[in-house]
């Protein structure tokens, strides 16, 4: 495009020519597409059962599934907007009981269970966001975290529905006319969820609204002096979040077959904001990794037998210290500086 | 039509007046600057202005609109722009992203849209790339469009923060004490940027420090004290005013 032709497009008055190298800068290499991210992972998912080689490493697969979608809907809000959730399980409990509860005491059939429930959970996120959203840094933190405690109680307390501590059974969910029992089949159900919520994001970071919310996590004053509605937009990503936590909370249990309170407990929602944390805040592959990282690493160091948790404790430690920025920053800049 | 009214403009904070029954009038096109000693209630004012304060009494208005219980965004819609005294940027985005930032007003932030990566989200993408790409080139800031802010000197982030706001295409711009922290070259090169603007036809409101800069661009002056108007007229005048010259200039102007 020639200068001419630039001066002609633009309709602004402050008008100046020349930005023909300015695109060329900053337009997005190949890789950077969102869609070409979202193609890599398909991939990847589906030649990942080439690698599995028994229905236990199915399991692991649909579970770190499972917690690498419900960890990229967290990363929107904590790594994405900067608000900090230490409440997520609720919504991923609310989801898993609200679809047992509904499929099971009340005969709705699953799938409208399911849905309904992260419906019902992003509702309650949308109540209740307006006034915990107020708050910032470590008073939000705390306003999560009540809230998350506040669903665990009603859980454990509520006997006649929820079956208390004990927990509850959940029915095996019935899709296309077939039942979904063995990991074999739910690993392709799980992996088109994490690929349809892996597009959705990088949808929405690579476009207007996503930086809008990328605002949030800088001076509050910026994102109001561009016509950015604060409230409306924290508002936003935390019902969006907490419908995804809840949708996949219901698959969780689906999955389980068995849900207890422990779901919507407090260590729950500390694993999933680590998941977010070790893969980096504000990277949605960093969270795929992160949660894969926080969901095996136990599997693994059950060779260190007692010491399991101990060394689990120090990895994270030494992660947080050395890669404060997440797994996958670090590892770039490993892969950058052997490259060099 | 005024640009901004200023009607009997009333704020308190706990009995203390900070804004007293002020009233102004700034046309359009002008450059107009409002000062005032430390404490004066510039910020209190300006605040007001752009509606991070509501008013105890008396109203804003833009361009004959009543500002009255709009919040901070809806303001920027109607066409009021601001930048900061000390920059905000947001350190985490490139140079250019912050100024495309301020596109958001005249693009499509709706989720479903956004979700399904319409058409029209990635043409809107790339007019803001290519707009914000120019402004930055504009504001004499084309080095600097990859640029991290944390590693660019502060008088480009000045600068950087009229790209955002014009990126907005305000009708009237604020500007808080753009001069502050800048040396005299960058101080000259604000003048020139301030003078292309108003060239252009923007209404703009400075806020301002610096007597030689207020006094060399503006065409009219509001000078407050206490919260209320000490003075307001062409910069000459107000030059002369006793009590300005008691108040804030000091006997060396």
């Amino acid at each position: 495009m020639s200068k001419v032709e630039v001066k002609q497009k633009a309709t602004s008055k402050w008008v100046c020519g020349g930005v023909n190298e300015h695109q060329r800068r900053t337009a997005g290499h190949f890789w950077q597409r969102p869609i070409t991210n979202v193609a890599v992972l398909a991939l990847l998912l589906a030649c990942l059962p080439l690698a599995l080689t028994s229905g236990f490493h199915y399991h692991l697969a649909v579970l770190v599934g499972i917690n690498a979608t419900i960890a990229i809907s967290l990363n929107l809000l904590m790594g994405y907007a900067g608000q900090v959730s230490l409440g997520h399980a609720g919504f991923v409990a609310l989801g898993a009981y609200g679809t047992a509860i509904l499929s099971s005491r009340y005969g709705w059939p699953v799938p409208l269970a399911l849905v309904s429930s992260a419906a019902g959970a992003a509702l309650i996120a949308f109540v209740v966001g307006r006034p915990i959203l107020r708050l910032k840094g470590y008073y939000l933190a705390l306003g999560t975290l009540g809230l998350g405690m506040i669903i665990y109680l009603v859980i454990s307390n509520e006997v006649w529905l929820t079956g208390g501590p004990d927990g509850m059974p959940v029915p095996v969910l019935e899709l296309f006319g077939g039942r979904l029992t063995g990991p074999a089949d739910w690993y392709w159900l799980i992996a088109v969820m994490l690929l349809l919520v892996f597009w959705l994001s990088t949808n929405l970071i690579h476009a207007p609204l996503g930086r809008a919310l990328r605002a949030l996590e800088g001076p509050e004053a910026v994102a109001g002096s561009v016509g950015i509605d604060v409230p409306r937009s924290k508002l936003l990503v935390f019902t969006l979040s907490a419908a995804i936590a809840a949708l996949m909370g219901g698959f969780l249990a689906l999955y389980a077959g068995f849900i207890s309170p422990s779901l919507a407990d407090f260590l729950h929602s500390i694993e999933l904001a680590l998941m977010v944390l070790v893969g980096g805040l504000g990277s949605v592959v960093g969270s795929i990794i992160g949660a894969a990282l926080i969901t095996l690493l136990p599997q693994v160091l059950t060779v260190v037998e007692e010491y399991e948790t101990l060394v689990y404790g120090l990895i994270l430690i030494g992660v947080m210290m050395f890669m404060p920025r997440g797994l996958l920053s670090s590892i770039i800049d490993l892969w950058r500086r052997i490259k060099r | 039509m005024s640009a901004l009214e200023v009607i009997s403009l009333s704020k308190e904070f706990g009995g203390v007046h900070a804004i007293e029954d002020l009233s102004f009038n700034i046309s359009p096109g002008s450059v107009h600057s409002i000062i005032g000693p430390n404490g004066a209630g510039k910020t209190t004012l300006l605040n007001l202005i752009t509606g991070i304060y509501q008013p105890t009494q008396g109203e804003v208005r833009l361009f004959g609109d009543s500002m009255a219980g709009m919040p901070v965004h809806a303001r920027v819609m109607a066409g009021l722009g601001r930048t900061f005294q000390t920059p905000q940027v947001c350190m985490h985005m490139t140079a250019l992203e912050n100024v495309m930032l301020g596109r958001h007003i005249h693009l499509d932030g709706r989720f479903l849209p956004t979700a399904l990566r319409l058409p029209r989200i990635l043409s809107g993408e790339r007019e803001a790339r290519h707009r914000a790409a120019e402004l930055m080139e504009y504001v004499g800031l084309a080095d600097y469009l990859n640029d991290e802010p944390g590693s660019m000197p502060y008088g480009a982030l000045k600068r950087l923060e009229v790209a955002r706001a014009l990126a907005c295409e305000p009708k009237l711009l604020l500007l808080d004490e753009p001069a502050a922290g800048l040396g005299a070259s960058e101080k000259a090169d604000l003048t020139g940027l301030i003078e292309k603007l108003s060239g252009a036809g923007l209404t703009i409101v400075l806020v301002e420090h610096d007597m030689k800069l207020v006094m060399s661009i503006s065409q009219h002056i509001l000078v407050i004290n206490y919260g209320q108007k000490l003075a307001e007229g062409q910069p000459t005048e107000v030059r002369r005013n006793p009590d300005v010259v008691a108040a804030y200039l000091g006997s060396a102007v």
